[in-house]
């Protein structure tokens, strides 16, 4: 967890942060060793407002736990209207400290503006991903079908229309103001509508690809807290001077082992490990499948060097929880790079949290800053790495296809076929 | 700020800092007439350099299109490395940040890793069987994305470590300031490599129309241009706006027509692994082969004939002239906005008297990219080799059942005989 130390906390913090005066982005409230004595000291004087805001940070932090475990209780549905909802948020959080930032509150159009760019960006995405997965539905609905065939152009139209709008509402004496929020908006959508979207992409892919690294991202963020405030020494960057190596590591090392037991627990599941599909019948979504490779046990061959640690010879894992060693990798050691890019956004246009939404914790994009990174580095490692196309987009693009183009097609999928002795090189009925 | 924007709008009137084809403003037409005539050699001078520089960059354009695809994608290429680098340039100079540590360096290095993964996406769909033969090429396709994203994220890491105290914002700024210059910029010159990969014609007609509008607008705009069209570009004029776009919808019909009836234009670019060289040869597509249409009743009475011969891209051609006409010079205010906005004259100084490459292609971006959205929407579905290609990735089991789909989608339209062997 990201912790944002209020002032009262940070009465013995070295000047090393002139560009604002309180901390943040740090993991641990430990401030640099030459201090701790007098933080000890106050510590036992001051016990009762300290331990008051540890409360208040602890319970929030279960809090938000425990509803993160019952949406996923709730279900595919559920989680997808969370993710938009968070994106949302996210979105007005950062232009609002765009508003702060340029004192542009009345710019003429710009928050309608702003908000008709995220819908446009919405629309075009959640399109993209209706048609792939609610394929079915979309075809028997004659609205529908017309606007996923002309999906792109009709997501452009209205684009083009804010875009136009824009031009228009240019003022003479608020050009540069205007266009710096226009830059604004687009990087933010960029951001966060981009991400939000292949979070939704991963969670269809299965469940656990979706809490998997959420969950590992959180855990580092708790274990390198603890790591440092227990053993913390040796400050990491001069961006977040709270973060120290030895919370790094330790939180790598935690993480990594974090992410292999939860990987473990959850492969047993079909409901995480299976594909989200709608089922047209029922009108509702189904996990519910032959569990892939990845998530049936195999046998494995410990590495000589593991053998005499570990003492055993053979061990029954997962694949995928090979896999979870990757992202939980990546989690601990270029996850933070979101944070420390978050931290060096807020003292560069000096705010102390995005916004105050959760207590103690800031807004919500302070929780999600190292997220945002995870959730394309995950779907990256689908695409390249797991899956290949899916069978039936391919199949419903093959049927746009004029006839000699299907016929040239199936001829070389056939060579191909016959070539790799798939197929027998005679006709099968 | 008020006294620099009136002094910036003073300059715009006096010369032409928006689009070159712009003319002056009419309430002054007569004192500029006096002007001509008295000032005569140097107002001339000017529309001389003008005037040869235009015709040098139309015929340069004709001489490259001669040359073949290759050529026009090099061209595009360096467009736009140039414009990136003049935007670029650009906020350097308003950020007064020369000196920021390691910046240019990310600049370049985005632009790379940007480029890297397009081109990457595009020569493994189009060249496929050049990349089939070769080992390692084979290993960079299939691991694409992940080598995109993992080069990206080396420059996100290296951003966040250059982050220094007393330039934070500073930083922040020029980073998104270099995104959204990528995805102005490289997406768009992409897009236009697309387009043409579809035939040259779908490049060709579209620039040209947009070239058309800018000079028969200013054209236009010069002999009957009365009323103001927007505040930001004072010189344009609603006369202009639309003579312009009557005359680039007739120029668009013509085009096309001479084009449609060479098959150099018409047919998709292919890459020929055996000679190594870019061919555009092929049966021309319906869209190309000249159609009888009843022309409507309205204008049977103005043109007297009752039905008359075109290819069906001339209807096309008619909604890209159109779009270049009506929304392509939204992209020139743009531009007009952002110059005025950071008070510049001209994007560089690259083109004596028309300015900076920018200045030239601000109208074509959003071109591009309704010509990349049109074709996908009307023209051509999804494209079969990459579609092929997705096929070949296919697990085995995978691949069976849905060859096994095919064979019975085919089999059901009758495209495929079911007592075929082999």
């Amino acid at each position: 967890l990201q912790e944002s130390e209020s002032e009262n906390r940070l009465d013995g913090e070295t000047a090393s942060d002139s560009e604002s005066k309180s901390e943040f982005g740090g993991s641990s409230p430990v401030p640099t060793s030459d201090d701790t004595p007098e933080v000890l000291n106050r510590a036992l004087s001051n016990l009762s407002s300290r331990w008051k805001n540890w409360w208040v940070r602890g319970i929030l932090t279960l809090a938000m736990i425990t509803f993160f475990f019952i949406i996923i209780y709730l279900g595919p549905m559920v989680l997808m209207t969370i993710v938009m909802c968070v994106q949302i948020k996210c979105f007005h959080e950062i232009i609002t400290i765009g508003y702060n930032v340029y004192h542009s509150y009345d710019l003429p159009w710009f928050r309608t503006l702003s908000w008709y760019f995220l819908l446009c960006v919405n629309y075009f995405f959640y399109g993209e991903t209706v048609t792939d997965y609610f394929f079915t539905l979309v075809q028997r609905e004659e609205p529908l079908r017309i606007l996923s065939k002309y999906h792109r152009f009709i997501s452009f139209a209205l684009y083009l229309t804010g875009f136009c709008m824009f031009v228009l509402s240019l003022v003479k004496k608020h050009y540069r103001l205007q266009f710096y929020m226009f830059g604004w908006t687009h990087v933010t959508l960029l951001i966060v509508v981009t991400q939000s979207h292949l979070i939704i992409h991963n969670l269809f892919e299965g469940m656990i690809w979706f809490i998997v690294p959420i969950s590992c991202v959180i855990c580092n963020d708790i274990m390198a807290y603890m790591f440092g405030f227990f053993f913390g020494r040796t400050p990491l960057i001069k961006l977040s001077p709270k973060k120290t190596w030895e919370g790094f590591i330790g939180g790598f090392f935690s993480t990594v082992l974090f992410g292999l037991l939860l990987s473990y627990v959850m492969s047993g599941y079909r409901c995480f490990t299976c594909p989200v599909e709608f089922n047209n019948d029922t009108n509702s979504f189904t996990v519910d499948c032959e569990p892939s490779e990845l998530f049936q046990l195999q046998e494995y061959n410990i590495p000589l060097v593991l053998q005499s640690v570990v003492g055993w010879k053979t061990v029954r894992m997962y694949p995928f929880q090979i896999h979870s060693i990757a992202l939980s990798t990546f989690a601990s050691l270029i996850g933070p790079f979101g944070g420390f890019f978050a931290s060096g956004f807020k003292r560069a246009f000096k705010i102390k949290d995005f916004a105050n939404t959760i207590p103690g914790h800031g807004g919500i994009m302070d929780r999600f800053d190292c997220q945002y990174l995870m959730a394309t580095f995950v779907n990256v490692y689908i695409a390249s790495f797991i899956r290949g196309p899916n069978p039936s987009k391919l199949i419903q693009q093959f049927l746009t296809l004029r006839p000699d183009q299907q016929l040239h097609i199936f001829n070389t999928l056939k060579a191909h076929l016959v070539d790799r002795g798939i197929l027998g090189s005679l006709e099968e009925a | 700020e008020v006294d620099l924007e009136e002094r910036l709008c003073e300059l715009d009137l006096r010369s032409d800092s928006d689009v070159p084809d712009v003319p002056p403003p009419t309430d002054s037409t007569p004192e500029i007439l006096k002007r001509a005539l008295s000032g005569l050699s140097a107002r001339w001078k000017n529309w001389w350099i003008r005037g040869i520089l235009t015709l040098a960059m139309i015929s340069g354009f004709f001489l490259i299109i001669y040359m073949g695809s290759f050529m026009l994608m090099l061209l595009v290429l360096s467009i736009q490395v140039k414009c990136y680098h003049e935007i670029i340039t650009i906020g350097y100079r308003v950020y007064h940040s020369y000196d920021l540590p390691w910046f240019r360096s990310l600049s370049w290095y985005f632009l790379l890793c940007v480029n890297y993964f397009f081109y990457g996406e595009t020569v493994a769909d189009y060249f496929a069987t050049f990349v089939q033969r070769r080992e390692q090429l084979q290993f960079l396709i299939r691991y694409h994305r992940f080598i995109s994203f993992a080069l990206y994220l080396t420059g996100f890491c290296m951003f966040v470590l250059s982050l220094v105290k007393k330039h934070y914002r500073l930083q922040f700024y020029m980073f998104a300031w270099t995104h959204v210059t990528l995805l102005i910029t490289v997406t768009q010159s992409h897009l236009v490599i697309q387009n043409l990969f579809e035939g040259m014609i779908w490049f060709l007609v579209p620039i040209s129309s947009v070239i058309c509008n800018d000079i028969t607008a200013y054209i236009f705009g010069f002999f009957f241009g009365r009323t103001p069209l927007i505040k930001l570009s004072p010189k344009k004029t609603w006369e202009g706006f639309i003579g312009g776009f009557f005359s680039t919808v007739v120029f668009g019909f013509i085009f096309s027509y001479f084009l449609a009836q060479h098959q150099y234009f018409v047919c998709p670019v292919e890459y020929n692994s055996e000679t190594n060289r870019f061919v555009t040869e092929c049966e021309p597509s319906e869209l190309f082969q000249m159609k009888k249409y009843s022309v409507p009743p309205l204008l049977q009475a103005v043109l007297g004939w009752e039905t008359v011969n075109m290819y069906p891209f001339q209807m096309h051609s008619f909604a890209l002239s159109t779009f270049a006409s009506l929304i392509g010079p939204f992209g020139g205010f743009f531009a007009s906005g952002f110059k005025r906005a950071f008070k510049i004259k001209d994007f560089a100084d690259t083109i004596p008297g028309h300015g900076g490459i920018m200045d030239r292609f601000d109208c074509q971006y959003l071109m591009a990219t309704f010509v990349h959205v049109y074709i996908t929407s009307f023209i051509r579905g999804p494209n079969p080799s990459k579609l092929l290609k997705q096929l070949l990735i296919l697990q085995p089991e995978q691949q069976l059942s849905v060859y096994k789909t095919l064979k019975s989608h085919l089999v059901e339209k009758g495209i495929l005989q079911p007592s075929l062997r082999g």
